[in-house]
């Protein structure tokens, strides 16, 4: 196997008397798709904050590229390459697709050599080319966000972590607020994602998203990983009985 | 695709038509009341009143200008209408007092001017630091900023309601401007650049004619920068993130708490525009200068399809509000309605707006998903 993209090593996180994560070992490797799962206070979000940027581990080293990037600020590790996708998505609903890819960043071009202007034409045809390359057909690009749909959102937000260079994306329940034909489309995003060898963390509550698109499911469970499982050991089952933590002690009554 | 609904098939105004007309209802709006007085009323349709109307709508606009900003992070500044008359007041203290103190008028007028526009950014560098860093939501803080304002204008003119003392001399020259135009017309002898024609028979007087009055050309001109800047550049697309969702501007590295406070203090400047144009036009530094427009801006704003919640909105808008207002003021008065009525019509076409605009938002999306 290649070398893993990012290593989290030891990594702990405490608030105040609470240990969050408690010395967590995580890796991803180039075109994978990784599950986290977990119970709600599990440390999932915790371990993807420390990983991004936005909590400082007391404990532990994150490598990322072979480089150390412990402690380093959002931005800066954004500015490398790992892009999270929240569930609010961080969109400006009133404006449109091209906006949105270029947002903070926009594209200017010289009104008669001298005023720096937006230049929207262009920014249009590159949001369009990323939303291509991904296979998500947006009827008009003029139309603003708040009219396209929760997956044509969920593709912008994609296409522009794409189209910045993301080298792994993070995504925090990203069909949580969809309706199925929108959760399918989200799921090709994310095999697409993978095709292009792009490795995507995915914290996800629903075990048939999980099952449908994840190569290793990672179960957290009081701020320690229970389980490491590659795709074809994995059931729903047994996924659900390391979530309720009733898969160590042997106990196979598990109420779902 | 869904399928077509058979009942928007079956409806007598296509959908297209319907968004048209709620996308442009107010330039329409603004068409419509104008043939209206022009049909009704005796002497509304002519070069005279219209330059009367472009004159009227300026102080609105001006404050309107600022206040689509404002609006468009979803903000608002109740504060302007005072700082209008601060600038007002600033202006005609320094002026006066540098004129009696033996400066020439042109220098003691251009420094009051300076003054005028330089204090009017306080009260917006205030506003704007109290909504941007301190969190004070933007209706508490510019109310504040009210009083404040308000207090200051007066303790300016020491609780007057103008600044006494003005020359003759000054008072003049500032008639020249406020009430002149680049342009006149006279019937017998055709057209005038810069001054009036000398020596006008009152019967001459009152056939010339005002092409060009200097306060339309004066906040033309601030409507086509501050237009250009709020559609074309960065930092106006950065005013629509910031409207849009302010999470979403601060993820995208945007310096919100920096960017706010430029925009309340592009309000302020406008204002301060609107209170020096005041002095000008009426030679006579006023406290209160802007207090009865404040509401109007709002007002000007929201009619030109800007929305309250922040994110749209732009400065034409704004200027056909502003002129719909000022339409319906002059209008009815030549109608000889009494003027309490225009409170009633503009509060009505507020209404209007407001309906219009949700009208276009619920056709847009049902467009979309088509």
């Amino acid at each position: 196997m290649s070398e893993a993209i990012l290593t989290a090593s030891g990594v702990s996180k405490h608030f105040g008397g609470l240990t969050a994560v408690d010395e967590v070992d995580f890796e991803i490797y180039p075109g994978e798709v990784v599950a986290l799962l977990g119970d709600n206070g599990a440390g999932k979000s915790t371990l993807i904050k420390c990983i991004s940027g936005v909590y400082r581990p007391e404990q532990g080293k994150v490598m990322f590229n072979g480089e150390d990037i412990t402690h380093h600020a959002p931005a800066d590790i954004r500015s490398r390459g790992i892009e999270t996708i929240y569930q609010d998505l961080a969109l400006a609903e009133n404006l449109d697709v091209g906006a949105n890819v270029f947002l903070g960043k926009e594209k200017t071009r010289r009104l008669f050599g001298l005023i720096p202007v937006t230049d929207d034409n262009y920014m249009r045809e590159e949001a369009s080319g990323a939303l291509d390359e991904l296979d998500i057909h947006i009827p008009s690009l003029r139309q603003k966000l708040v009219n396209l749909s929760g997956g044509q959102r969920q593709a912008v937000a994609i296409a522009r972590a794409m189209y910045w260079n993301a080298q792994l994306v993070i995504m925090d329940e990203p069909t949580a607020a969809l309706g199925v034909p929108e959760q399918r489309k989200v799921l090709a995003l994310i095999r697409s994602l993978r095709e292009q060898e792009i490795p995507v963390i995915l914290i996800s509550h629903t075990m048939h998203d999980v099952m449908a698109v994840a190569d290793r499911m990672v179960v957290m469970r009081r701020g320690r990983i229970v389980a490491n499982l590659p795709r074809a050991e994995a059931s729903e089952e047994l996924i659900v009985r390391h979530i309720v933590g009733s898969a160590e002690n042997g106990d196979n009554a598990v109420m779902i | 695709m869904a399928m077509k609904n058979p009942a928007q098939r079956s409806s007598l105004i296509s959908p297209r038509t319907i968004e048209v007309l709620t996308k442009s209802w107010a330039y329409i709006f603004l068409l419509a009341i104008v043939v209206f007085f022009s049909v009704t009323g005796t002497g509304f349709f002519s070069i005279r009143n219209f330059s009367t109307i472009l004159t009227t709508s300026t102080l609105v606009m001006l404050m309107a200008i600022g206040q689509t900003y404002v609006i468009i992070t979803a903000g608002i500044d109740l504060s302007i209408g005072w700082t209008v008359g601060l600038s007002s007041v600033t202006t005609a203290r320094v002026m006066r007092d540098l004129a009696a103190g033996g400066s020439d008028i042109a220098f003691a007028m251009l420094a009051g001017i300076f003054a005028g526009l330089l204090v009017a950014l306080i009260p917006g560098l205030v506003n704007g630091i109290l909504v941007a860093r301190v969190r004070v939501p933007p209706f508490i803080a510019t109310l504040g900023m009210f009083g404040i304002v308000r207090g200051a204008a007066f303790l300016l003119t020491d609780g007057q309601q103008v600044v006494r003392g003005l020359s003759a001399e000054l008072r003049e020259s500032l008639r020249a401007i406020g009430n002149g135009s680049l342009l006149y017309y006279l019937p017998d002898s055709g057209f005038h650049w810069f001054t009036r024609p000398p020596d006008l028979e009152p019967q001459q007087l009152r056939q010339l004619q005002q092409l060009l009055p200097y306060p339309v050309i004066i906040t033309a001109l601030v409507v086509i920068v501050f237009a250009f800047i709020l559609a074309r550049t960065k930092f106006g697309r950065h005013t629509y993130v910031i409207g849009g969702s302010e999470e979403a501007a601060l993820r995208s590295g945007i310096n919100v708490q920096r960017h706010l406070i430029i925009i309340y203090i592009i309000c302020g400047l406008t204002s301060g525009i609107a209170g020096v144009l005041h002095l000008f036009r009426f030679t006579a530094g006023a406290p209160q200068a802007g207090e009865a427009t404040l509401l109007s801006s709002v007002a000007a704003v929201v009619i030109g399809g800007t929305n309250l919640f922040g994110g749209e909105g732009d400065i034409m808008g704004a200027v056909v509000g502003s002129l719909i207002i000022a339409v319906l003021q002059t209008g009815l008065v030549i109608l000889n309605i009494d003027s309490i009525w225009q409170f009633i019509v503009v509060g009505v076409v507020i209404i209007i707006a407001v309906l219009a605009n949700q009208l276009q938002a619920t056709l847009e999306r049902l467009q979309a998903n088509v």
